[in-house]
Protein backbone atom coordinates (compact mmCIF):
# COMPACT_ATOMS: atom_id res chain seq x y z
CA UNK A 1 0.00 0.00 0.00
CA UNK A 2 1.25 3.56 -1.13
CA UNK A 3 0.19 6.92 0.77
CA UNK A 4 0.14 10.55 -0.63
CA UNK A 5 0.49 14.08 1.38
CA UNK A 6 -3.02 14.55 0.45
CA UNK A 7 -4.04 11.16 2.78
CA UNK A 8 -5.01 8.84 0.58
CA UNK A 9 -3.80 5.37 -0.18
CA UNK A 10 -3.23 3.29 -2.91
CA UNK A 11 -3.64 -0.57 -3.40
CA UNK A 12 -2.42 -2.55 -6.61
CA UNK A 13 -4.99 -5.01 -7.57
CA UNK A 14 -4.55 -6.93 -11.03
CA UNK A 15 -3.83 -3.42 -13.27
CA UNK A 16 -5.66 -1.36 -11.28
CA UNK A 17 -5.28 0.93 -7.93
CA UNK A 18 -7.56 1.19 -5.68
CA UNK A 19 -8.14 4.51 -3.72
CA UNK A 20 -9.23 5.94 -0.75
CA UNK A 21 -8.26 8.38 2.27
CA UNK A 22 -6.81 7.18 5.63
CA UNK A 23 -7.75 6.65 9.10
CA UNK A 24 -5.95 9.37 10.26
CA UNK A 25 -7.92 11.47 7.65
CA UNK A 26 -10.93 9.98 8.18
CA UNK A 27 -10.71 10.73 12.09
CA UNK A 28 -9.48 14.62 10.90
CA UNK A 29 -12.64 14.62 8.54
CA UNK A 30 -14.96 13.53 11.21
CA UNK A 31 -18.50 11.74 10.30
CA UNK A 32 -19.21 11.66 6.96
CA UNK A 33 -22.35 12.96 5.40
CA UNK A 34 -22.13 13.42 1.32
CA UNK A 35 -19.75 11.52 -1.20
CA UNK A 36 -20.22 12.72 -4.67
CA UNK A 37 -18.18 10.51 -6.86
CA UNK A 38 -16.72 10.91 -10.61
CA UNK A 39 -18.24 8.85 -13.07
CA UNK A 40 -16.54 6.11 -14.53
CA UNK A 41 -14.58 6.78 -17.53
CA UNK A 42 -13.50 9.89 -16.86
CA UNK A 43 -9.60 10.81 -17.26
CA UNK A 44 -8.12 12.96 -14.88
CA UNK A 45 -4.73 14.47 -14.64
CA UNK A 46 -2.58 14.42 -10.98
CA UNK A 47 -4.29 16.76 -8.41
CA UNK A 48 -7.74 17.15 -10.08
CA UNK A 49 -10.24 17.86 -7.42
CA UNK A 50 -12.68 14.50 -8.63
CA UNK A 51 -14.53 13.92 -5.24
CA UNK A 52 -16.42 15.80 -3.01
CA UNK A 53 -16.68 15.03 0.36
CA UNK A 54 -18.95 16.76 3.30
CA UNK A 55 -18.83 16.32 6.81
CA UNK A 56 -21.55 17.95 9.23
CA UNK A 57 -19.63 21.07 9.19
CA UNK A 58 -17.35 21.45 6.03
CA UNK A 59 -16.82 20.22 2.51
CA UNK A 60 -13.25 18.90 0.98
CA UNK A 61 -11.97 17.23 -2.14
CA UNK A 62 -10.35 14.44 -2.73
CA UNK A 63 -7.71 14.47 -5.52
CA UNK A 64 -6.53 12.28 -8.40
CA UNK A 65 -3.54 10.86 -6.65
CA UNK A 66 -2.00 10.21 -10.31
CA UNK A 67 -2.82 10.87 -14.02
CA UNK A 68 -4.93 7.96 -15.59
CA UNK A 69 -8.69 7.14 -15.79
CA UNK A 70 -11.40 6.36 -13.32
CA UNK A 71 -12.81 2.72 -13.98
CA UNK A 72 -15.24 2.03 -11.03
CA UNK A 73 -16.43 4.29 -8.03
CA UNK A 74 -17.74 2.82 -4.88
CA UNK A 75 -21.97 2.87 -5.38
CA UNK A 76 -22.33 2.36 -1.42
CA UNK A 77 -20.77 5.55 -0.43
CA UNK A 78 -23.59 7.50 -1.95
CA UNK A 79 -26.18 5.70 0.06
CA UNK A 80 -23.88 5.48 3.17
CA UNK A 81 -21.30 7.71 3.47
CA UNK A 82 -20.69 6.71 6.99
CA UNK A 83 -18.57 3.72 5.10
CA UNK A 84 -15.45 6.13 5.00
CA UNK A 85 -15.19 6.43 8.48
CA UNK A 86 -16.11 3.09 9.58
CA UNK A 87 -13.79 1.27 7.45
CA UNK A 88 -11.46 3.56 5.81
CA UNK A 89 -8.91 1.71 4.19
CA UNK A 90 -11.64 -1.32 3.46
CA UNK A 91 -15.34 -0.91 2.43
CA UNK A 92 -14.65 3.39 2.74
CA UNK A 93 -12.57 2.78 -0.54
CA UNK A 94 -13.64 5.59 -3.61
CA UNK A 95 -12.59 4.62 -6.85
CA UNK A 96 -10.61 2.00 -8.86
CA UNK A 97 -8.09 3.84 -11.46
CA UNK A 98 -5.80 2.75 -14.16
CA UNK A 99 -2.48 5.04 -13.87
CA UNK A 100 -1.19 6.74 -17.32
CA UNK A 101 2.03 5.29 -15.83
CA UNK A 102 2.11 2.41 -12.69
CA UNK A 103 5.69 4.15 -12.20
CA UNK A 104 4.00 6.93 -10.15
CA UNK A 105 3.11 4.87 -7.51
CA UNK A 106 6.97 4.51 -6.74
CA UNK A 107 7.41 8.13 -6.34
CA UNK A 108 4.68 7.51 -2.85
CA UNK A 109 5.11 7.48 0.50
CA UNK A 110 5.08 3.91 2.05
CA UNK A 111 3.91 2.63 5.36
CA UNK A 112 6.55 3.44 7.68
CA UNK A 113 7.25 7.03 5.19
CA UNK A 114 3.27 8.00 5.88
CA UNK A 115 3.49 7.21 9.53
CA UNK A 116 6.30 9.79 10.10
CA UNK A 117 4.62 12.09 7.93
CA UNK A 118 1.74 12.61 9.77
CA UNK B 1 -3.61 30.41 19.67
CA UNK B 2 -2.42 33.52 21.52
CA UNK B 3 -3.99 36.38 22.82
CA UNK B 4 -7.55 34.15 23.17
CA UNK B 5 -9.25 34.42 25.97
CA UNK B 6 -10.34 30.97 28.03
CA UNK B 7 -13.64 30.24 29.72
CA UNK B 8 -13.43 29.21 33.11
CA UNK B 9 -14.24 25.33 31.68
CA UNK B 10 -11.09 25.62 29.06
CA UNK B 11 -8.82 22.97 31.27
CA UNK B 12 -12.06 20.40 31.19
CA UNK B 13 -12.53 20.67 27.85
CA UNK B 14 -8.81 19.57 27.49
CA UNK B 15 -9.14 16.91 30.09
CA UNK B 16 -12.32 15.81 28.08
CA UNK B 17 -10.25 15.82 24.75
CA UNK B 18 -12.18 18.79 23.19
CA UNK B 19 -10.62 20.06 19.66
CA UNK B 20 -10.20 23.57 20.77
CA UNK B 21 -10.51 26.48 18.30
CA UNK B 22 -10.32 30.30 17.99
CA UNK B 23 -14.18 31.74 18.28
CA UNK B 24 -14.85 35.08 18.71
CA UNK B 25 -11.96 35.97 20.91
CA UNK B 26 -12.27 32.72 22.82
CA UNK B 27 -10.34 29.14 23.07
CA UNK B 28 -13.81 27.58 22.31
CA UNK B 29 -14.05 23.53 22.13
CA UNK B 30 -15.47 23.18 18.17
CA UNK B 31 -16.11 19.02 19.26
CA UNK B 32 -14.96 16.52 21.73
CA UNK B 33 -14.17 12.72 20.84
CA UNK B 34 -16.96 11.94 19.59
CA UNK B 35 -17.59 13.98 17.01
CA UNK B 36 -20.64 16.65 15.64
CA UNK B 37 -22.76 13.97 14.16
CA UNK B 38 -23.08 12.07 17.26
CA UNK B 39 -22.76 14.98 19.53
CA UNK B 40 -25.76 16.36 17.70
CA UNK B 41 -27.55 13.02 17.77
CA UNK B 42 -27.12 12.89 21.84
CA UNK B 43 -28.39 16.56 22.79
CA UNK B 44 -31.65 15.28 21.05
CA UNK B 45 -31.57 11.74 22.69
CA UNK B 46 -30.09 12.86 25.90
CA UNK B 47 -28.49 15.57 27.32
CA UNK B 48 -25.67 18.09 26.28
CA UNK B 49 -23.79 20.43 27.95
CA UNK B 50 -22.63 23.37 26.11
CA UNK B 51 -19.59 26.11 27.40
CA UNK B 52 -21.34 29.10 26.33
CA UNK B 53 -19.16 31.19 28.68
CA UNK B 54 -18.14 33.50 25.74
CA UNK B 55 -21.26 35.43 25.64
CA UNK B 56 -22.03 38.57 27.16
CA UNK B 57 -23.65 38.66 30.64
CA UNK B 58 -24.92 42.19 30.93
CA UNK B 59 -26.98 43.72 33.95
CA UNK B 60 -28.75 46.63 32.88
CA UNK B 61 -30.02 48.94 36.45
CA UNK B 62 -31.84 51.89 36.64
CA UNK B 63 -31.11 53.85 39.54
CA UNK B 64 -34.78 53.65 40.74
CA UNK B 65 -34.43 49.64 41.56
CA UNK B 66 -36.96 49.15 39.26
CA UNK B 67 -36.53 46.92 36.24
CA UNK B 68 -39.38 48.05 34.59
CA UNK B 69 -37.51 51.95 34.23
CA UNK B 70 -34.29 49.87 32.54
CA UNK B 71 -36.87 48.30 30.21
CA UNK B 72 -38.65 51.54 29.34
CA UNK B 73 -35.25 53.08 28.80
CA UNK B 74 -34.22 49.83 26.75
CA UNK B 75 -37.23 49.58 24.13
CA UNK B 76 -35.60 53.24 22.94
CA UNK B 77 -32.78 50.23 21.78
CA UNK B 78 -35.01 47.30 21.04
CA UNK B 79 -38.05 47.03 19.36
CA UNK B 80 -40.10 44.83 21.47
CA UNK B 81 -42.43 45.14 24.90
CA UNK B 82 -40.48 44.81 27.43
CA UNK B 83 -42.87 46.68 29.49
CA UNK B 84 -44.73 43.80 28.83
CA UNK B 85 -41.92 41.53 30.02
CA UNK B 86 -43.40 39.85 33.56
CA UNK B 87 -40.78 39.50 36.58
CA UNK B 88 -39.06 36.21 36.40
CA UNK B 89 -39.54 36.28 32.32
CA UNK B 90 -37.21 36.07 28.94
CA UNK B 91 -37.39 37.53 26.27
CA UNK B 92 -35.68 37.57 22.77
CA UNK B 93 -34.87 40.75 21.09
CA UNK B 94 -32.78 42.80 18.77
CA UNK B 95 -30.83 45.79 18.85
CA UNK B 96 -31.58 47.59 15.50
CA UNK B 97 -30.11 50.50 14.30
CA UNK B 98 -31.13 54.04 12.52
CA UNK B 99 -31.16 52.36 9.40
CA UNK B 100 -33.70 49.26 10.38
CA UNK B 101 -30.42 46.86 10.12
CA UNK B 102 -29.76 44.56 12.87
CA UNK B 103 -26.68 44.94 15.26
CA UNK B 104 -27.00 42.19 17.45
CA UNK B 105 -29.80 39.42 18.75
CA UNK B 106 -30.01 39.07 22.58
CA UNK B 107 -32.20 37.66 25.26
CA UNK B 108 -33.49 40.25 28.19
CA UNK B 109 -34.33 39.05 31.04
CA UNK B 110 -36.31 40.56 33.77
CA UNK B 111 -35.17 40.25 37.20
CA UNK B 112 -37.23 42.02 39.61
CA UNK B 113 -34.62 45.17 40.51
CA UNK B 114 -32.48 44.97 36.83
CA UNK B 115 -32.51 43.52 33.54
CA UNK B 116 -30.14 40.80 33.00
CA UNK B 117 -28.95 40.59 28.93
CA UNK B 118 -26.90 37.96 26.65
CA UNK B 119 -25.51 38.72 23.98
CA UNK B 120 -23.24 37.47 21.37
CA UNK B 121 -19.89 37.61 21.99
CA UNK B 122 -18.25 39.07 19.02
CA UNK B 123 -20.62 41.99 19.69
CA UNK B 124 -20.34 42.35 23.09
CA UNK B 125 -18.01 45.15 23.39
CA UNK B 126 -19.71 46.88 20.49
CA UNK B 127 -23.14 46.03 22.30
CA UNK B 128 -21.99 47.84 25.86
CA UNK B 129 -20.65 50.96 23.94
CA UNK B 130 -23.90 51.00 22.14
CA UNK B 131 -25.56 50.58 25.50
CA UNK B 132 -23.31 53.07 27.71
CA UNK B 133 -23.75 55.67 24.72
CA UNK B 134 -27.80 55.63 24.17
CA UNK B 135 -29.23 54.66 27.56
CA UNK B 136 -30.21 57.88 30.08
CA UNK B 137 -27.52 58.24 32.72
CA UNK B 138 -29.64 56.73 35.20
CA UNK B 139 -29.33 53.44 33.82
CA UNK B 140 -26.12 51.55 34.82
CA UNK B 141 -24.94 49.25 32.28
CA UNK B 142 -22.92 46.55 33.97
CA UNK B 143 -20.88 43.74 32.15
CA UNK B 144 -21.38 40.43 34.51
CA UNK B 145 -17.28 39.41 34.41
CA UNK B 146 -17.44 36.85 37.05
CA UNK B 147 -19.91 34.58 35.93
CA UNK B 148 -19.70 31.30 33.46
CA UNK B 149 -22.60 30.20 31.24
CA UNK B 150 -23.32 26.90 30.63
CA UNK B 151 -26.54 25.52 28.37
CA UNK B 152 -28.00 22.01 29.52
CA UNK B 153 -30.15 20.42 26.79
CA UNK B 154 -32.25 17.86 25.55
CA UNK B 155 -34.75 15.72 26.77
CA UNK B 156 -32.75 14.85 30.23
CA UNK B 157 -31.75 17.89 31.00
CA UNK B 158 -34.64 18.84 33.56
CA UNK B 159 -33.67 15.44 35.35
CA UNK B 160 -30.22 15.60 35.41
CA UNK B 161 -30.15 19.89 36.42
CA UNK B 162 -33.30 19.14 39.00
CA UNK B 163 -31.12 16.57 40.66
CA UNK B 164 -28.54 19.74 41.48
CA UNK B 165 -30.94 21.79 41.78
CA UNK B 166 -34.61 21.05 42.62
CA UNK B 167 -36.27 24.11 41.75
CA UNK B 168 -35.38 23.64 38.39
CA UNK B 169 -37.86 21.56 37.78
CA UNK B 170 -40.17 24.22 38.42
CA UNK B 171 -39.85 26.68 35.23
CA UNK B 172 -41.33 26.73 32.38
CA UNK B 173 -39.72 27.46 29.25
CA UNK B 174 -38.15 31.24 29.07
CA UNK B 175 -39.06 31.69 32.87
CA UNK B 176 -35.79 33.26 34.93
CA UNK B 177 -34.58 32.63 38.72
CA UNK B 178 -32.08 32.67 41.07
CA UNK B 179 -31.60 29.26 42.66
CA UNK B 180 -29.77 28.20 45.18
CA UNK B 181 -27.45 25.27 44.53
CA UNK B 182 -24.09 23.38 45.79
CA UNK B 183 -22.57 25.67 43.24
CA UNK B 184 -23.94 29.00 44.61
CA UNK B 185 -26.39 30.92 43.40
CA UNK B 186 -27.35 30.31 40.07
CA UNK B 187 -28.77 32.58 37.34
CA UNK B 188 -31.12 30.09 35.23
CA UNK B 189 -33.44 30.62 32.67
CA UNK B 190 -35.61 27.58 30.98
CA UNK B 191 -34.28 28.18 26.99
CA UNK B 192 -31.65 27.73 24.72
CA UNK B 193 -30.37 27.38 21.20
CA UNK B 194 -31.00 23.52 20.59
CA UNK B 195 -34.66 23.36 19.61
CA UNK B 196 -34.77 21.01 22.90
CA UNK B 197 -36.01 21.50 26.03
CA UNK B 198 -33.22 22.72 28.56
CA UNK B 199 -31.51 25.67 30.79
CA UNK B 200 -29.21 27.96 30.22
CA UNK B 201 -26.62 28.42 33.93
CA UNK B 202 -24.73 31.44 34.84
CA UNK B 203 -22.60 30.71 37.74
CA UNK B 204 -19.77 32.29 39.28
CA UNK B 205 -16.78 31.50 37.60
CA UNK B 206 -14.82 30.01 40.33
CA UNK B 207 -17.97 27.10 40.52
CA UNK B 208 -18.46 26.92 37.09
CA UNK B 209 -15.88 23.92 36.65
CA UNK B 210 -17.40 22.08 39.52
CA UNK B 211 -20.76 22.49 38.16
CA UNK B 212 -19.83 21.43 34.69
CA UNK B 213 -18.26 17.70 36.33
CA UNK B 214 -21.59 17.38 38.78
CA UNK B 215 -23.67 18.06 35.44
CA UNK B 216 -21.63 15.44 33.17
CA UNK B 217 -21.57 12.55 36.13
CA UNK B 218 -25.59 13.07 35.78
CA UNK B 219 -27.22 10.06 33.49
CA UNK B 220 -27.26 10.94 30.12
CA UNK B 221 -25.11 13.90 30.00
CA UNK B 222 -22.60 14.45 27.51
CA UNK B 223 -20.10 17.44 26.04
CA UNK B 224 -21.43 18.99 23.09
CA UNK B 225 -19.18 21.29 20.94
CA UNK B 226 -19.62 24.52 19.07
CA UNK B 227 -20.18 22.25 15.51
CA UNK B 228 -23.15 20.45 17.15
CA UNK B 229 -24.24 23.22 18.68
CA UNK B 230 -24.41 24.63 14.87
CA UNK B 231 -26.46 22.18 13.43
CA UNK B 232 -28.67 21.90 16.29
CA UNK B 233 -29.53 25.49 16.16
CA UNK B 234 -30.34 25.37 12.16
CA UNK B 235 -32.63 21.92 12.79
CA UNK B 236 -34.45 24.38 14.85
CA UNK B 237 -34.80 27.40 12.41
CA UNK B 238 -32.77 29.44 15.00
CA UNK B 239 -30.16 32.45 13.59
CA UNK B 240 -26.77 32.70 13.71
CA UNK B 241 -25.93 36.57 14.20
CA UNK B 242 -23.21 37.45 11.58
CA UNK B 243 -24.55 34.66 9.38
CA UNK B 244 -28.40 34.66 8.93
CA UNK B 245 -28.60 38.38 10.58
CA UNK B 246 -26.23 41.38 10.25
CA UNK B 247 -26.39 45.50 9.87
CA UNK B 248 -27.97 44.94 6.24
CA UNK B 249 -30.90 43.05 7.42
CA UNK B 250 -33.38 44.43 9.03
CA UNK B 251 -36.41 42.50 11.15
CA UNK B 252 -38.58 41.98 8.81
CA UNK B 253 -36.19 40.64 6.26
CA UNK B 254 -35.10 37.73 8.58
CA UNK B 255 -38.32 36.50 9.88
CA UNK B 256 -38.07 37.86 12.99
CA UNK B 257 -41.78 39.90 13.48
CA UNK B 258 -42.78 37.35 16.43
CA UNK B 259 -39.84 39.09 18.24
CA UNK B 260 -41.63 42.55 18.17
CA UNK B 261 -44.75 42.66 19.80
CA UNK B 262 -48.17 44.34 19.33
CA UNK B 263 -47.36 47.62 21.72
CA UNK B 264 -44.39 47.99 19.57
CA UNK B 265 -45.87 47.61 15.90
CA UNK B 266 -48.21 50.23 14.12
CA UNK B 267 -51.48 50.87 15.96
CA UNK B 268 -49.92 49.54 19.31
CA UNK B 269 -49.75 51.38 22.88
CA UNK B 270 -46.08 52.03 22.08
CA UNK B 271 -45.20 52.28 18.32
CA UNK B 272 -41.78 52.61 16.94
CA UNK B 273 -39.46 54.86 19.21
CA UNK B 274 -36.49 52.77 18.58
CA UNK B 275 -33.80 52.79 15.53
CA UNK B 276 -34.35 52.36 12.23
CA UNK B 277 -38.86 52.82 13.23
CA UNK B 278 -39.29 54.37 9.97
CA UNK B 279 -38.27 51.52 7.77
CA UNK B 280 -39.20 48.86 10.02
CA UNK B 281 -42.78 50.07 10.66
CA UNK B 282 -43.15 50.48 6.82
CA UNK B 283 -41.49 46.76 6.04
CA UNK B 284 -44.20 45.82 8.91
CA UNK B 285 -47.02 47.61 7.39
CA UNK B 286 -46.14 46.79 3.39
CA UNK B 287 -43.57 43.42 3.53
CA UNK B 288 -39.70 43.74 2.73
CA UNK B 289 -38.58 42.90 -0.32
CA UNK B 290 -36.90 40.02 0.61
CA UNK B 291 -37.09 37.32 3.14
CA UNK B 292 -35.14 34.70 5.14
CA UNK B 293 -36.29 31.53 4.59
CA UNK B 294 -35.71 27.84 5.19
CA UNK B 295 -34.52 25.73 2.02
CA UNK B 296 -34.32 21.83 1.65
CA UNK B 297 -32.34 20.86 -0.80
CA UNK B 298 -33.64 17.77 -2.88
CA UNK B 299 -30.47 15.99 -2.69
CA UNK B 300 -27.59 14.82 -0.66
CA UNK B 301 -25.13 17.54 -1.12
CA UNK B 302 -25.41 19.78 1.74
CA UNK B 303 -25.40 23.90 0.55
CA UNK B 304 -23.91 26.26 2.93
CA UNK B 305 -23.27 29.70 3.45
CA UNK B 306 -22.32 31.55 0.35
CA UNK B 307 -24.18 29.56 -2.21
CA UNK B 308 -26.06 31.57 -4.47
CA UNK B 309 -30.14 31.25 -5.81
CA UNK B 310 -31.38 31.61 -9.03
CA UNK B 311 -34.72 31.09 -10.30
CA UNK B 312 -34.58 28.77 -12.67
CA UNK B 313 -31.84 26.33 -13.72
CA UNK B 314 -30.74 28.86 -16.29
CA UNK B 315 -31.85 32.20 -15.36
CA UNK B 316 -29.17 34.33 -15.45
CA UNK B 317 -29.16 36.87 -12.42
CA UNK B 318 -28.47 35.68 -9.24
CA UNK B 319 -31.64 36.03 -6.16
CA UNK B 320 -30.44 35.70 -3.10
CA UNK B 321 -27.78 33.45 -1.25
CA UNK B 322 -27.50 30.56 1.20
CA UNK B 323 -26.99 32.28 4.66
CA UNK B 324 -26.70 29.09 6.50
CA UNK B 325 -26.28 25.57 5.90
CA UNK B 326 -25.50 22.29 7.04
CA UNK B 327 -26.31 18.63 7.42
CA UNK B 328 -29.03 17.84 9.90
CA UNK B 329 -28.11 14.84 11.87
CA UNK B 330 -31.92 14.74 12.88
CA UNK B 331 -33.77 14.94 9.86
CA UNK B 332 -31.27 13.12 7.96
CA UNK B 333 -30.67 15.32 5.05
CA UNK B 334 -29.08 18.40 4.08
CA UNK B 335 -30.52 22.16 5.45
CA UNK B 336 -30.20 25.31 5.16
CA UNK B 337 -31.45 29.26 5.65
CA UNK B 338 -30.89 31.97 3.60
CA UNK B 339 -32.53 35.16 2.13
CA UNK B 340 -35.02 35.22 -1.45
CA UNK B 341 -37.49 37.91 -3.09
CA UNK B 342 -40.61 38.25 -1.27
CA UNK B 343 -42.38 36.62 -4.27
CA UNK B 344 -40.85 33.47 -4.31
CA UNK B 345 -40.52 33.07 -0.96
CA UNK B 346 -43.12 31.09 0.03
CA UNK B 347 -43.35 27.57 1.46
CA UNK B 348 -43.14 24.78 -0.91
CA UNK B 349 -41.71 27.47 -4.21
CA UNK B 350 -38.42 25.15 -5.63
CA UNK B 351 -35.39 27.26 -6.65
CA UNK B 352 -32.04 26.69 -7.74
CA UNK B 353 -28.68 26.46 -6.21
CA UNK B 354 -25.53 26.60 -7.66
CA UNK B 355 -22.99 24.18 -6.08
CA UNK B 356 -20.11 23.01 -7.84
CA UNK B 357 -21.10 25.16 -11.07
CA UNK B 358 -24.43 22.92 -10.95
CA UNK B 359 -28.03 24.07 -10.40
CA UNK B 360 -29.30 22.26 -8.37
CA UNK B 361 -33.24 22.16 -7.01
CA UNK B 362 -34.09 23.34 -3.32
CA UNK B 363 -37.61 24.15 -1.82
CA UNK B 364 -38.76 26.94 0.50
CA UNK B 365 -39.87 24.96 3.47
CA UNK B 366 -40.97 26.03 7.13
CA UNK B 367 -39.22 25.95 9.90
CA UNK B 368 -38.36 25.17 12.20
CA UNK B 369 -36.75 21.79 10.22
CA UNK B 370 -37.46 20.05 13.38
CA UNK B 371 -40.47 20.47 15.60
CA UNK B 372 -38.67 22.11 18.92
CA UNK B 373 -39.56 20.05 22.74
CA UNK B 374 -39.75 23.16 24.72
CA UNK B 375 -41.64 23.31 27.91
CA UNK B 376 -43.98 25.42 27.74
Amino acid sequence: MKFTEEHEWLRVEDDLVVVGITEHAATQLGDLVFVELPEPGKTVAKDDEIVVIESVKAASDIMAPADGEIVEVNEALEGNPALVNEDPLGDGWFFKMKLADMSDMDKMMDEAEYKKFI
Amino acid sequence: MTDLSRTPLHALHVELGAKMVPFAGYEMPVQYPPGVLKEHLHCRAEAGLFDVSHMGQVILRAATGAAADAARALEALVPADLEGLAEGRQRYGLFTQEDGGILDDLMIANKGDHLLLVVNAACKAADIAHLRAKLPSGIAVEPVEDRALLALQGPAAQDAFAAICPDAAGLRFMDVADLDSPYGTLWVSRSGYTGEDGYEISVENAQAEALARALLARPGVAPIGLGARDSLRLEAGLCLYGSDLDVNTTPVEAALEWAMQKARKPGGAREGGFPGAGRILGELRDGAPRRRVGLLPEGRAPMRAGTTLFETETSEAAIGRITSGAYGPSIERPMSMGYLPRDLAEPGRTVYAELRGRRLPVTVSQMPFRPAGYKR
